[in-house]
C-alpha cells in the first residue's frame, strides 16, 4: 500500500501532473539560466533540495501552523533552505554562484516550492511529502535540462562548456538570449500537449 | 541571463530607461512569469495588477535598500538578507492592503484581489536582489525599482491586449493558452531587445 502510494506520487509528478507542463508553475527563476547546461543542472539540484526539505519540514509542522499566517511561515522555512544552498554554492562553486547571481535567492519565490508545500505538504505525512518534493523537483528539472541542452548546443555550439560543433557552426545567438528561452519552452509545451491531445482523440474513438 | 553588470557610474535616467525597456525584468530576466501567464488574459485585470506591481516594486526596492545598507551591513547580518527582504515585502503588501481597504473601497475591489499575489511575485523580490548585486546607490535604486515596475506593467498590459485580439484566431490545439503566450512573450522580448542599441546597461 505504502509502496504503491509512493510510486503514484512519483509517476504523477513526473508525468501527467508535471509542474511545468500541467501547471506552468515555477518557470520564473530557472528558465533564465537555461542558456548554459551547467548552471541549469546546479540550479535544479538546489531546487530539488529546497522543495524536498521544505516539504518535509512544513509537513512535520503542519498541525501547528495557523492557517492565517501559513504563507509567511512556509516562506520562512523555504528561505532557510535557500540560504543553505546559497552558502554552499558560494563556498564550493564560487564561479557558478557569481554567474547565477540573484537567481539562487529567487528559488524562494519559485512557485513550485510554495505550490507543493501549500498543495501537498499541508495535508500529507512528512515522508510522503519529502518524496513528493523530490519527484516534482525532478519532473521540473528534466524539462529545464532538456531546454538547456538544446539552447546551449544550438546557441553556442557547446555542451557543458565544451565545444562540440566544429568551427564551421554559426551560433544561433537568439537561442542563447532571452527570447530563445520563451520559444524553447513554448515548443516543449506544444509537443507534450499535442501528444496528449492525440491520445485523447484515439481514446474517444 | 546573468551578465556581470557594472552600472555604478550610470546616471539615474539611464538606469530608469534601461530597466523599463532594454533590460525589462519580465522579458529579459523572466521574473514574474507565473502571474504574467495567469492574469494576462484580460486587459482590465492586467492594468490593475500592473499598477499594483509597479507601485510595490518601487517602494519595496527603496525600503529594502535602506534595510540592507543601514541595518544588515552594519550588523554583519548579510547572510540573512533573503529572509529580511521577504519579510519586508510581505509586511509592506499586508500594510498596503489594510490601508487601501480603509481608504477606498472601490480601489480595494479593483486592486485588492491582486495584492496577495504580489508577495510571491518573483519580480518584486528579483528587483531587490538585482539592485543589491549591482551595487546601485540610493537614487539609482529608486529609479531602478520604479522602472522595473513600469516595465513589468507595460509588458503585461501589452500582452493582454495581444491575447485579447488573438482570442478568436485559430491556434494549434497543443499551443493554445500558455504555449501561445510564451511565443508572444518571445516576440515581445525580441522587440524590446531592438532598443538595446540605444543604451548600454547589460
Amino acid at each position: 500500500m505504502a509502496k504503491s502510494k509512493l510510486g503514484k506520487v512519483f509517476s504523477d509528478d513526473l508525468g501527467k501532473n508535471n509542474p511545468v507542463f500541467a501547471q506552468i508553475l515555477g518557470i520564473c527563476s530557472t528558465l533564465a539560466v537555461t542558456n548554459v547546461l551547467r548552471n541549469t543542472v546546479i540550479m535544479c539540484a538546489g531546487l530539488v533540495f529546497t522543495t524536498a526539505l521544505s516539504n518535509y519540514t512544513v509537513s512535520l509542522m503542519r498541525k501547528y501552523i495557523p492557517t492565517r499566517t501559513r504563507m509567511m511561515i512556509e516562506t520562512m522555512i523555504i528561505a532557510v533552505y535557500v540560504i543553505i544552498v546559497d552558502i554552499v554554492l558560494r563556498a564550493y562553486l564560487p564561479d557558478v554562484s557569481r554567474e547565477l547571481g540573484p537567481y539562487v535567492g529567487l528559488i524562494i519565490t519559485n512557485c513550485i516550492v510554495m505550490g507543493r508545500t501549500e498543495a501537498y505538504a499541508l495535508q500529507n505525512p512528512p515522508w510522503l511529502s519529502f518524496v513528493d518534493g523530490i519527484a516534482s523537483g525532478i519532473g521540473y528539472s528534466y524539462v529545464l535540462i532538456a531546454i538547456a541542452v538544446v539552447r546551449e548546443v544550438l546557441g553556442s555550439g557547446a555542451i557543458w562548456g565544451i565545444k562540440i560543433l566544429g568551427s564551421g557552426w554559426t551560433n544561433w545567438s537568439i537561442l542563447a538570449m532571452a527570447p530563445g528561452g520563451f520559444f524553447m519552452l513554448a515548443i516543449f509545451i506544444w509537443i507534450v500537449k499535442g501528444r496528449g491531445a492525440k491520445e485523447e482523440e484515439v481514446k474517444a474513438k | 541571463m546573468t551578465q556581470g553588470i557594472t552600472t555604478t557610474g550610470l546616471a539615474f535616467y539611464g538606469v530608469f530607461f534601461a530597466s523599463i525597456f532594454t533590460s525589462n525584468i519580465l522579458l529579459t530576466n523572466f521574473l514574474g512569469m507565473c502571474s504574467f501567464l495567469a492574469i494576462s488574459k484580460e486587459v482590465k485585470a492586467s492594468v490593475g495588477l500592473g499598477v499594483a506591481v509597479a507601485f510595490v516594486i518601487g517602494i519595496t526596492s527603496v525600503l529594502n535598500w535602506l534595510a540592507y545598507y543601514y541595518i544588515l551591513v552594519p550588523l554583519d547580518l548579510v547572510y540573512l538578507r533573503y529572509i529580511v527582504f521577504i519579510i519586508i515585502i510581505a509586511a509592506f503588501v499586508q500594510l498596503l492592503e489594510m490601508i487601501i481597504e480603509r481608504v477606498s473601497e472601490q480601489l480595494y475591489n479593483t486592486l485588492g484581489i491582486f495584492l496577495p499575489l504580489i508577495t510571491v511575485n518573483c519580480a518584486v523580490f528579483g528587483a531587490v536582489l538585482f539592485l543589491i548585486i549591482r551595487n546601485y546607490n540610493f537614487v539609482n535604486s529608486l529609479f531602478y525599482g520604479f522602472g522595473s515596475g513600469i516595465g513589468w506593467a507595460i509588458a503585461i498590459i501589452a500582452m493582454a491586449g495581444i491575447r485579447q485580439k488573438m482570442a478568436r484566431s485559430r491556434v494549434p490545439k497543443g499551443l493554445a493558452g500558455p504555449g501561445m503566450a510564451l511565443i508572444i512573450a518571445g516576440m515581445m522580448a525580441i522587440a524590446f531587445m531592438g532598443l538595446s542599441g540605444m543604451i548600454k546597461i547589460t
